[in-house]
């Protein structure tokens, strides 16, 4: 993946790739912050938003499955909970909702996977 | 006229009706400037669906539309503001926040507010109505204190919020009603009492005739009064005595309101004043206010119709209703109270099931002209298109209500007779014409689309199965092959997958989507294809886990707050006191809270996740296995004591489960599967509830299959009698095999059963008569699924990499997860409320 230079971000190491199962998520700590990482192994991208699903504030965005939706194939995410689905792009609810999630960009160097911060 | 030189029209009241006129309007013309005042601070939501806000459902999943769709359209919406005061002669409204609006044409759309009889008290805290999404939101801060609750008022709303309170976990809820009896304007009185027995097995305390005098307490409720001075202890009320239509502001603007309050209307839904308009609840015709939403909404096309110089006029409506109170069906249509010399009365009555059933036919017995539904309200639709669209009846009126037995597909052929005018959609007048037409000329060809294309099934919902019916009736009329997609990636149906997969041998998903998918997948397709897989090969699904559904692939089912469950499985409910124990130790532990299921086993919940497998390690070592709580599978069979102690048994019904349950344990099916060993005819295991039942019998065991309880109960139809031991294991055999292999995703048993095409008959010659010549096929399918069966867990258990899988943080391995929140409950724990 292109390594973007981005001043106003931190890259923080997070894991390893292979923490995290193909076409599935996993969440990580920073802080007292909570992020899922979802490695969409078939796409060859990663993705990461907060791990809290604003429907019912459950922390559990990372178990959710992964997929996509529509003609454009925007890479998503299901909540295992009530199945509301978020675009792992821009965060936003597909089902309806007027939620919105936050996504943070990743970057994986060799098996390093790092998560952007803003500073 | 507005800047654009268009005329104006001013709506004041933006709730279902108002709203609707919008809609309605630009749906006819671009030709006027629509504004919308709107006391409420939010846009209008489906006040129809206003319970479901307790189950789950926010105030934006009500909405009826979005913040966009009034800027596209060009709608000025005031939301917050009132209309308080109208100058006629200058054709001005003006309101609460000062907005002074000039208009060519007003409506007022005001609805109505709940009625709130005058009694000593209705002002103290603890006191509701049951109206708007702020009246819910109270109510559900306030029911985390109170304890007993009451509904003032037995009728349609007052049942309705009855059941709210029970959902928001009040101990006890009270029904208290001025008339004899419940819903007095629906239902006679035999219907009455028996909706009354059923509403006391869910647990409602019914208080008939009694009249409220006081509302006792100081500053907040402790009680009612009644007339006859008998008192009642509550700690919350919820008023539910009538409406009252919202005429204040026509009043005040000097148009004509009617005596005991509405804005009285012609025909043409006009006022005292020829440019104002009412509709919905506001609105008095011919002395009626209609307090439902589908005559809101024909009132609102007559007036667009009649603004873009159309012909339309409104002149009275049906009122038949069905009550939407889940675990009761309630329905009355026509004139349901119809009796002789007028009519003739054909009535159905069963106390037992809590089943009545009355219609009223014309005196020559030719049309039907009314009726009522209690405990079974499945003909509603069919019973109230016969009445509208004056279907003749048959010759033996009698089957439309006890049913021609067994007989599928008649519903389905039996709307194709209807006329093309028959109304099936009454909230959105949709006509079968219409529906039929999207299908065949706009080849739309799912529920979904037909909403979209026609709006039908958009609005209450009631009409759906009627859509559906008609949707897949003209398809097969017009030769189509009808298609049940499992969703946009695969133009499969589940069962064309599990052939396809079968056939090519494929063992994964990614193969499955590279051979016959596109795009990426979703949360409809990936557990659909795990169990399909699953049903196949019966292999390690843990090596897949993020293809399963969440609990599939965590083995174990989520719970609110994000712990999850632990169910061992227990084999026929027997268990030895030394499991007994091990069970105690670890909930100990792990601080679970435990309880016996009502499936005769144990449930500890609460496990975090990370704890998952160290809990599991260590019922495994003491001799447990999954119980598959988790997946669509054979969960558990359930077995009566039977001969070895009771002194009616007649076999030994313990050990027949046990041997049942473990020959299918682990077994992935479309649905869940569970089953039932009695020892005798007095069924004590329940077995004919279930997917399977074997009852015993004096010369060996009957079987029964197909059963369900859940949410629609539908009792096992007995498939063979008197057979022996392994007959019945192959009719197991060869039952289950051929509901895996021909069953669509999340399908149970019943269901599928009742979608078969020729029933149970067909579905005994298939697995007695064999006339398919498959039975060997699907015995030795059913015999490698056995013989690969392993515990899901062991195999977690025993390997590293897969135990890796349960962490809650990848990067923190050993933390819990911190927002994790237990309360404690009875020496126990429990989850949070979310
Ligand atoms: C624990 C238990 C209630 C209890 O405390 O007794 C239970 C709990 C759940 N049931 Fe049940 N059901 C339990 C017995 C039943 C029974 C009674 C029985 O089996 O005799 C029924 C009616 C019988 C039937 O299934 O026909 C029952 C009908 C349902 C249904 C409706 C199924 C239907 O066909 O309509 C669901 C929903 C579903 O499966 O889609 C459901 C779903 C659930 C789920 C899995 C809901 C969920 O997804 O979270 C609950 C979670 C359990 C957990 O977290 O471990 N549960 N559930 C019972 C576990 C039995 C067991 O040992 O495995
Ligand atoms: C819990 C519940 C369950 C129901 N179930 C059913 C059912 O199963 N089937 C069925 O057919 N019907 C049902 N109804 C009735 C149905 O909701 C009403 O018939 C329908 O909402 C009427 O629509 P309306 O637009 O006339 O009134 P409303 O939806 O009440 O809208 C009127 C709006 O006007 C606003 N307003 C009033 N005065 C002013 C003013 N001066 N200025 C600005 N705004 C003003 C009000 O605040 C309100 O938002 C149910 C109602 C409730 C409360
Ligand atoms: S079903 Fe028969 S054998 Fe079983 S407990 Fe009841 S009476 Fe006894
Ligand atoms: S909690 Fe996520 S969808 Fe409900």
């Amino acid at each position: 993946m292109e390594v973007a230079v981005l001043t106003s971000v931190e890259w923080v190491l997070v894991c390893k790739t292979y923490d995290v199962p193909q076409n599935g998520g996993a969440c990580v700590k920073h802080h007292d912050e909570q992020i899922a990482i979802y490695n969409f192994s078939r796409r060859g991208e990663w993705y990461a938003t907060q791990n809290l699903c604003p429907h019912k504030q459950q922390m559990v965005l990372s178990r959710g499955m992964i997929g996509s939706t529509g003609d454009t194939c925007e890479p998503k995410v299901a909540c295992p909970f009530h199945k509301k689905t978020f675009s792992l792009l821009s965060g936003e609810c597909l089902s309806g909702d007027d939620y919105q999630i936050k996504t943070y960009p990743v970057q994986v160097v060799g098996d390093e996977v790092f998560i952007g911060f803003e500073k | 006229m507005s800047q654009q030189g268009k005329p104006t029209v001013v709506v004041i009241g933006n709730g279902m009706v108002g709203y609707k006129f919008c809609e309605k309007l630009i749906a006819k013309t671009a030709a006027f400037q629509l504004v919308v005042f709107g006391e409420e601070p939010r846009r209008a939501y489906d006040r129809v669906h206003l319970s479901e806000f307790f189950n789950g459902k926010s105030a934006e999943d009500l909405s009826m539309s979005t913040e966009e769709w009034y800027a596209e359209n060009n709608i000025v919406l005031h939301l917050g503001d009132s209309v308080t005061d109208i100058n006629r002669k200058d054709k001005v409204v003006y309101s609460l926040h000062d907005v002074a609006q000039p208009y060519d044409y007003l409506v007022f759309a005001t609805g109505s507010s709940a009625f709130v009889p005058d009694v000593p008290g209705v002002e103290k805290e603890g006191v509701f109505v049951y109206r708007t999404i702020e009246d819910l939101e109270l109510m559900q801060a306030y029911a985390k204190i109170a304890r007993k609750g009451a509904v003032m008022g037995g009728g349609l709303l007052g049942l309705e919020a009855a059941k709210a309170l029970i959902d928001l976990g009040l101990e006890e809820t009270h029904v208290v009603e001025f008339a004899p009896r419940l819903m007095p304007r629906q239902v006679d009185s035999v219907g009455s009492n028996m909706l009354q027995a059923k509403l006391e097995e869910l647990g409602l305390q019914m208080h008939l005739q009694k009249s409220t005098t006081n509302i006792l307490g100081d500053g907040k409720i402790d009680g009612l009064q009644f007339a006859d001075d008998t008192l009642l202890q509550v700690d919350m009320l919820v008023i539910s005595a009538g409406i009252r239509p919202r005429d204040e502001l026509a009043k005040k603007a000097g148009l004509e309101v009617g005596p005991r309050g509405g804005i009285v209307v012609n025909d043409r839904m006009q006022t005292s004043d020829d440019h104002i308009f009412a509709i919905g609840e506001c609105a008095l015709h011919e002395g009626m206010i209609y307090g439902l939403v589908a005559p809101g909404y024909e009132m609102a096309d007559t007036v667009a119709t009649l603004l873009c110089q159309g012909e339309k006029l409104f002149t009275g409506y049906d009122m038949s209703t069905k009550l939407k109170l889940i675990g009761v069906d309630v329905a009355s249509f026509g004139d349901p109270f119809v009796s002789e010399p007028d009519a003739r009365t054909i009535a159905f009555e069963d106390k037992n099931k809590g089943i009545y059933k009355r219609i009223n036919l014309s005196t020559d017995g030719k049309y039907l002209l009314g009726g009522v539904l209690v405990g079974d309200a499945a003909a509603y639709n069919i019973l109230l298109q016969t009445v509208n669209n004056k279907l003749t009846l048959p010759p033996n009126p009698e089957d439309l209500i006890l049913g021609s037995r067994g007989g599928e597909g008649d519903t389905g052929a039996g709307v194709m007779s209807l006329p093309d005018e028959a109304l099936i959609c009454s909230c959105e007048s949709v006509t079968k014409g219409d529906i039929c037409s999207a299908v065949t000329e706009d080849g739309v060809s799912s529920l979904e689309g037909m909403k979209k294309c026609t709006k039908a099934a958009t609005c209450c919902g009631g009409c759906a199965p009627l859509v559906k019916d008609l949707i897949s009736e003209t398809l097969k009329a017009n030769g189509a092959y009808v298609k049940n997609n499992v969703c946009e990636h695969f133009d499969f149906s589940r069962q064309e997958l599990f052939d396809l997969l079968k056939l090519n041998n494929i063992r994964t998903y990614d193969e499955a989507l590279d051979t016959f998918g596109k795009g990426d997948g979703c949360e409809s397709c990936k557990p659909t294809i795990a169990s399909i897989l699953a049903s196949l090969w019966n292999d390690v699904i843990a090596k897949q886990s993020t293809i399963q559904d969440s609990n599939d692939r965590y083995l174990a089912n989520i719970q609110k707050g994000g712990t999850y469950s632990v169910v061992p499985r227990i084999p026929g409910g027997e268990i030895t006191p030394e499991k007994l124990i091990v069970i105690g130790q670890v909930a100990q532990k792990y601080g679970l809270y435990t309880k016996i299921t009502g499936g005769q086993r144990i449930d500890l919940f609460g496990a975090h996740v990370s704890d998952l497998p160290d809990i599991w390690e260590e019922l495994i070592d003491a001799g447990f296995e999954s119980g598959h709580a988790y997946g669509k599978a054979l969960r558990t069979v359930k077995s009566c004591v039977g001969s070895t102690w009771c002194r009616f048994g007649l076999q030994d019904s313990v050990s027949f489960a046990i041997e049942v349950e473990d020959r299918y344990k682990g077994i992935r099916a479309p649905h869940k599967l569970k089953g039932g060993v009695s020892g005798c005819i007095r069924e004590c295991a329940e077995a004919q509830s279930k997917d399977f039942g074997i009852i015993a019998t004096e010369k060996g065991y009957n079987l029964y299959v197909c059963g369900n309880g859940g949410s629609k109960p539908q009792h096992a139809q007995l498939l063979a009698t008197d057979i022996d031991k392994d007959t019945c294991i192959k009719y197991l055999d060869r039952f289950l095999m051929f509901y895996i292999n021909t069953a669509d995703a999340l399908t149970r048993t019943a269901t599928w059963l009742n979608k078969l095409d020729g029933g149970m008959a067909y579905l005994k010659n298939v697995i007695i008569n064999d006339s398919l010549g498959i039975c060997e096929q699907l015995e030795q399918e059913m015999q490698s699924l056995i013989k690969n069966y392993h515990c899901e867990w062991k195999e977690v258990v025993q390997n590293p990499e897969l135990r890796k899988g349960f962490a809650h943080f990848v990067n923190a391995p050993r933390e819990k997860d911190p927002q994790v929140k237990l309360a404690p409950m009875r020496g126990q724990v429990k989850a949070m409320e979310w």
